[in-house]
This record gives structure tokens, C-alpha cells and sequence, in this order.
């Protein structure tokens, strides 16, 4: 009984069990990303803008710089632009690198908003950047990009 | 069970433009987490938010599981007349939550 506990013998159960786990866990790996890579932004971004050019700038995005729970980070997007019946904000896209799906939200407004402000709590599940698009009347679009460094991610705990 | 917690000026100027403030409680379940046993809990998420006035729609949200729990929202409006604002949220598994506000516009 003594042999069990010899160093070598355990070392090599350990090592196929461990191979065991690690063979039986990877198709669960290759199934999805666990993440939005930056090309899955770039492609969400395609989605809504088509082959429109994004011009930097009127955008606002308001988020900490430093997070310290991903789990809700306020977030105000605001687009410097009138609000009229001829020239308004339509709407407004958010994204985000890395969490598990690229999109956060679309807002979709009307000309007797008044202004062009939305607010919300998103989750984030990563340091990564954050985008905002808002589609103009007119046809532009218009973005902000803001980088924001998360402590405690979102989305990737366990249920108790 | 779904409680909204709805903040609208019950008063406003004609011509003013007023905040809307909205809050939803839901779990938000986004569908990317596993139990202690590596079964992935499925999603519960309020994907769509819409707000009318009067009838018309004046803001629509599309959420996305990176929407934290207990939805909030805020955005703008003009008070142009009195009336009725309406909000409904509807969400997975045949979640539908409505609630109303009425504003007196002077």
C-alpha cells in the first residue's frame, strides 16, 4: 500500500488525469471564442454603418477610465449636434471589443429628443475599448472610441 | 415580479426639454456563464425598450447581453402638450413589462 504514495507512481496518475481533463475540455474551447475579437467589432461596426465612412468627432463618451466592477460602468453618450426635424441624430450605436458579443446597445431617437444624450449601465468583461457610433439625418456617421481598464470583469463568474 | 421605476417631470414648460429616467428590474442573464457543475445558464435578457408619447414613438433601445442587470435608461424629450408617455420592455422568454407616466405641459 506503501508504493501508492511513491512520488513517481503519483506523478503519473496525476498526469493522465490531468490529460483526461485537458482532452475533455478542449472541444468546449474550440466551440466559440470566449470573447469579441477586434475583428468581430470591426464586422458589428460594417453591420450598422454598411460601407459608410465613420468620421471621428461630435461623439461623446463618457465612461471611468478605471473601473473597478465591470459588472455595471455608467456610461452617457452624447452627440454634439442640433436636434431639428430637418437635421437630427437618428441613432446611436455602442460597442465593444472584448466581451463575449460586440454590440452593447442601439438607440434609436427622434427629432423631438431635444438632445442627443442616452445613458445607460453596461457590463464589460475586460480592459478594452469602447465604441460609440451616431448615424446623422444626413446620412454620416460620427464616432468616439474611449479605452477603459476593468479590475473585476463581467460575465465570467460562476453561478453560486 | 417586474417592477419599473419611471422618473418623468410632472410638470413642464412647453418647449423644455426634459430628462426620462427608467429602471427595469431584471437579472440580465447574458448567457456566457457556467454553474459550478459547467452548465452554461441560459440567457434571460430584456432585448428591446420602447418609449411613446401620445402614441408616437419618440426613443427605442436594441439591449445586448453587455446591458447590466436592472436595466437603467435615461434620455430626452421635448415637452410640446400634455399627454401620456408609455414604456414597454420585452425580453426573453415572453417577458413584456409596461409602464406609463402622464406630464401636464404649460
Amino acid at each position: 500500500m506503501d508504493s501508492m504514495f511513491e512520488p513517481l507512481h503519483l506523478s503519473r496518475r496525476h498526469l493522465l488525469q490531468l490529460a483526461g481533463t485537458f482532452a475533455s475540455a478542449l472541444p468546449l474551447i474550440t466551440v466559440r471564442p470566449a470573447r469579441a475579437t477586434p475583428a468581430m467589432l470591426a464586422s458589428a461596426i460594417r453591420n450598422v454603418v454598411g460601407e459608410a465612412h465613420v468620421q471621428a468627432g461630435k461623439v461623446r463618451l463618457d465612461i471611468p477610465p478605471l473601473v473597478e466592477n465591470g459588472n455595471t460602468v455608467p456610461m452617457t453618450v452624447s452627440v454634439d449636434h442640433p436636434m431639428t426635424p430637418e437635421s437630427f441624430v437618428k441613432s446611436i450605436h455602442v460597442f465593444n471589443e472584448k466581451n463575449p458579443q460586440p454590440n452593447v446597445a442601439n438607440f434609436f431617437l427622434a427629432p423631438s429628443a431635444g438632445r442627443a444624450q442616452v445613458t445607460a449601465r453596461i457590463r464589460l468583461a475586460d480592459t478594452q475599448k469602447v465604441v460609440a457610433i451616431a448615424k446623422l439625418s444626413d446620412g454620416s456617421f460620427w464616432s468616439a472610441t474611449v479605452d477603459v481598464i476593468v479590475t473585476l470583469a463581467a460575465c465570467t463568474e460562476e453561478m453560486p | 415580479m417586474a417592477a419599473a421605476l419611471v422618473n418623468v417631470p410632472a410638470k413642464a414648460r412647453r418647449g423644455a426639454v426634459i430628462e426620462i429616467k427608467t429602471l427595469m428590474s431584471h437579472v440580465m442573464e447574458p448567457g456566457y456563464r457556467h454553474t459550478a457543475a459547467g452548465e452554461v445558464v441560459p440567457r434571460d435578457i430584456i432585448t428591446s425598450f420602447t418609449c411613446r408619447f401620445n402614441g408616437a414613438e419618440i426613443f427605442r433601445a436594441d439591449l445586448y447581453p453587455a446591458i447590466a442587470a436592472n436595466p437603467f435608461l435615461s434620455f430626452f424629450t421635448t415637452a410640446s402638450e400634455s399627454g401620456k408617455f408609455e414604456f414597454e420592455w420585452i425580453g426573453d422568454n415572453g417577458f413584456v413589462a409596461t409602464a406609463s407616466a402622464a406630464i401636464t405641459v404649460e
